[in-house]
């Protein structure tokens, strides 16, 4: 039955008159303040390279989100959700995404509870001081940008004063990212020093007691003319499981606490920004434990700048800088040691043309001190104001299996999809 | 010596001079500074419900619509803007804000509400596409005067027809454009763009005018690209000036919360 959904849903979209959904809205709109919007999306991805225990399809789902917003005068209430037809993990499941209410209990306070995304910092497809749930997953296997960022479950005040605002966000259960874990991309074991696939994938111990697997996240910002300057705490885990237990070599998510701050200004014409944290491993502070990973410095500088018209450029400089490097060295129990310094280069190539419903974009990675690269070329036509077509890829190139992008260099793929949205 | 023949002389000559001067065309500069007030600045805020129409070479449309919301900070000076998309579905719900200002470039910001991500645009170029549509930035958020230097070329019962040529000509796509400027109420009616080769090749026009809360307003307009046919026609509806929008809504703050003014 699964098998059929996509197709169905295709179906389903075309038979639905246009002016038959524009009623709908309205009628939701006046009779009960409620924003609707939606889309049927059908993806289709494909591994070049064959060489591994893992399916052919690096993807291939149909997907219906719904996205509804209530505005109650005194709260707004949304509740967006995605129902996902799954041929890879043959499964169909419900994914909620935003489920939260927000409002104003004072003039200058504004709350939102709830299942929501939260995003900051400056960085494009890197992040140091963003420490909220991402899912690397999706990234990787060719889904919509949008599902890079996963929810959290949280509450978040913000706070604005004449002289500066403060956002405040506290996870009450933690929130991790999804990881590689071999499911549908294979990984590097350190351990084992082979690659590990979806017939040996990694398990994690989960963090879930409420209050003491909490996290919490502040902001603190100001706007100086065009400059906005931010200092950041967070205080919670590594969002990706960065420890081993020694006894079941399962991961673990060691605790974490994170120092930034970051500027961005407009500058020689483009955007500048610089971002930095200080991640602090509290529970290897010495950086003699080799079973969790070490304190590190983490730096971001980037610029955007347009090239021409309709002709964007984009590139950033990061950097990861394992701290007490002696100690890791010294205790250093696994295959392949990491380097004292990671640097990474990326460029942001965006190419609008056909009034801007042609769309050719390429983001690539780049490390120099790892030899590997990560390539996100990807192409989107708008058909129409409700079809659009894409195609893209994933393309991972490395020299060692054992670096950040060298070890996914298998799961190499290309997508295509349909999405017909209202 | 008797100084009277040359009082006499004066007194006349103030006398016969100064009628010639009450009915003698204004400075350019100014028709242009009125010219830019009536089109940009009418009341000290305002907001209007835009329905964008883009027809391409090829004769497909597109539509785009939007809230705008608008707020001055003094007539002629900085502004600010907030734009919310509310069609097509795929720019949903996204926020496009600017601060406009006069002595350096404008800060412009993007929110993209399914990643609940405030992007940060570079505002060097003015002169590319609004939405995809024939508008460009700066004909919707208007040029600096002091970007061309202005020539009243002709004068007729209507118009006052002026032609700007830009003080840097490499960072702009035209040599000169003229513009129709109304003589009654100082709105600019149409304006012809010549490219560098001296070719017509890109129109706006005014189609109509009504008078809202007192402010003479364009409710409908057209850019036409002249060469490859294409065309955008913007309507406006819902439009109210002088609403009391506080500085607050064109921060960060209502990027993640669009106020009722934009949602509505």
């Amino acid at each position: 039955m699964k098998y059929l959904l996509a197709p169905f849903l295709v179906m389903l979209s075309c038979l639905m008159p246009q002016s038959a959904s524009a009623t709908l809205r309205d009628t939701l709109y006046d009779n009960y303040q409620t924003d609707f919007s939606s889309f049927i999306e059908v993806r289709n991805g494909w591994r070049t390279d064959r060489n591994q225990d893992e399916k052919n399809a690096s993807i291939a789902e149909a997907r219906l989100q719904l996205d509804l917003s209530t505005d109650l005068t005194w709260a707004i209430l949304k509740l967006k959700s995605d129902f996902v037809g799954d041929l890879v993990e043959e499964e169909t499941r419900a994914e909620l995404r935003d489920f939260s209410i927000s409002f104003s209990p004072l003039d200058f306070v504004d709350i939102r509870a709830g299942r929501q995304i939260i995003t900051w910092g400056t960085g494009d497809l890197l992040f140091i001081n963003d420490l909220f749930a991402k899912d690397w997953e999706s990234f990787f296997i060719g889904r919509d940008t949008e599902y890079l960022k996963a929810p959290s479950d949280a509450l978040k005040t913000s706070i604005f004063w004449e002289a500066v605002n403060l956002d405040l966000v506290y996870v009450p259960v933690f929130n991790g990212s999804k990881f590689i874990d071999g499911t549908r991309i294979s990984y590097w074991n350190n351990l084992s020093g082979t690659i590990g696939d979806r017939t040996n994938t990694l398990r994690d111990e989960e963090r879930n007691r409420f209050g003491n697997d909490s996290e919490f996240a502040a902001r603190l910002s100001k706007n100086i003319d065009s400059i906005e300057l931010a200092f950041y705490l967070y205080s919670g885990f590594w969002k990706t499981p960065e420890g081993i237990n020694p006894t079941t070599f399962d991961l673990i998510y060691p605790r974490l606490t994170v120092y930034g701050l970051s500027v961005r200004a407009p500058v020689l014409g483009g955007i500048g920004n610089i971002e930095t944290g200080y991640y602090d491993s509290r529970q290897d502070s010495a950086g003699n434990n080799p079973f969790i990973r070490n304190s590190e410095v983490r730096l971001l500088a980037g610029f955007e700048h347009e090239l021409a018209t309709d002709f964007t450029g984009a590139f950033q400089y990061y950097l990861e800088w394992k701290q007490d490097y002696d100690q890791y060295e010294q205790n250093f129990t696994g295959v392949k040691a990491a380097d004292e310094y990671r640097h990474l280069f990326t460029v942001r190539l965006t190419r609008l043309l056909m009034n801007q419903n042609l769309t050719f974009s390429l983001f690539t990675y780049y490390s120099p001190s790892d030899h590997d690269a990560y390539l996100r070329p990807k192409a989107s036509y708008n058909i129409s104001d409700h079809w659009k077509v894409e195609a893209g890829g994933n393309i991972f190139i490395g020299r060692d299996d054992q670096t950040f992008f060298g070890q996914f260099e298998d799961n190499t793929n290309i997508y295509a999809s349909l999405r017909w949205s209202y | 010596m008797n100084n009277r023949p040359v009082l006499l002389l004066l007194v006349f000559i103030t006398l016969f001079i100064t009628p010639v001067t009450v009915h003698s065309t204004p400075e350019v500069k100014e028709i242009i500074n009125k010219a830019n007030n009536a089109a940009y600045y009418a009341g000290d805020d305002g907001k209007a419900q835009v329905t964008m129409t883009i027809t391409d070479s090829q004769g497909r449309q597109r539509t785009r619509e939007f809230n705008i919301l608008r707020r001055d900070s003094a007539d002629g000076g900085e502004q600010q803007f907030y734009v919310y998309f509310k069609r097509p579905s795929d720019v949903r719900n996204m926020v496009f804000m600017v601060h406009k200002h006069i002595d350096r470039d404008d800060d412009r910001w993007l929110y993209l509400p399914a990643l609940s991500l405030v992007k940060r645009i570079a505002a060097s170029d003015n002169r590319t596409s609004f939405v995809g549509s024939h508008f460009y930035y700066e004909d919707v958020s208007g040029r600096p005067p002091l970007a061309d230097t202005h020539e009243l070329i002709e004068e007729n019962d209507t118009y006052y027809v002026i032609k700007n040529t830009p003080r840097a000509p490499d960072s702009v796509e035209f040599s000169s454009y003229t513009v129709w400027v109304n003589k009654s109420n100082f709105m600019p009616m149409r304006a012809e763009y010549s490219n560098k080769t001296g070719q017509k090749y890109r129109l706006v026009e005014a189609l109509e005018v009504k008078t809202i809360q007192g402010f003479p307003t364009v409710v409908k307009s057209r850019v036409a690209d002249l060469l490859d046919g294409g065309e955008t026609i913007s309507e406006f509806s819902n439009i109210t000036y002088n609403i009391g929008l506080d500085e607050d809504i064109f921060t960060e703050r209502y990027l993640h919360r669009p106020p009722r003014e934009a949602r509505q």
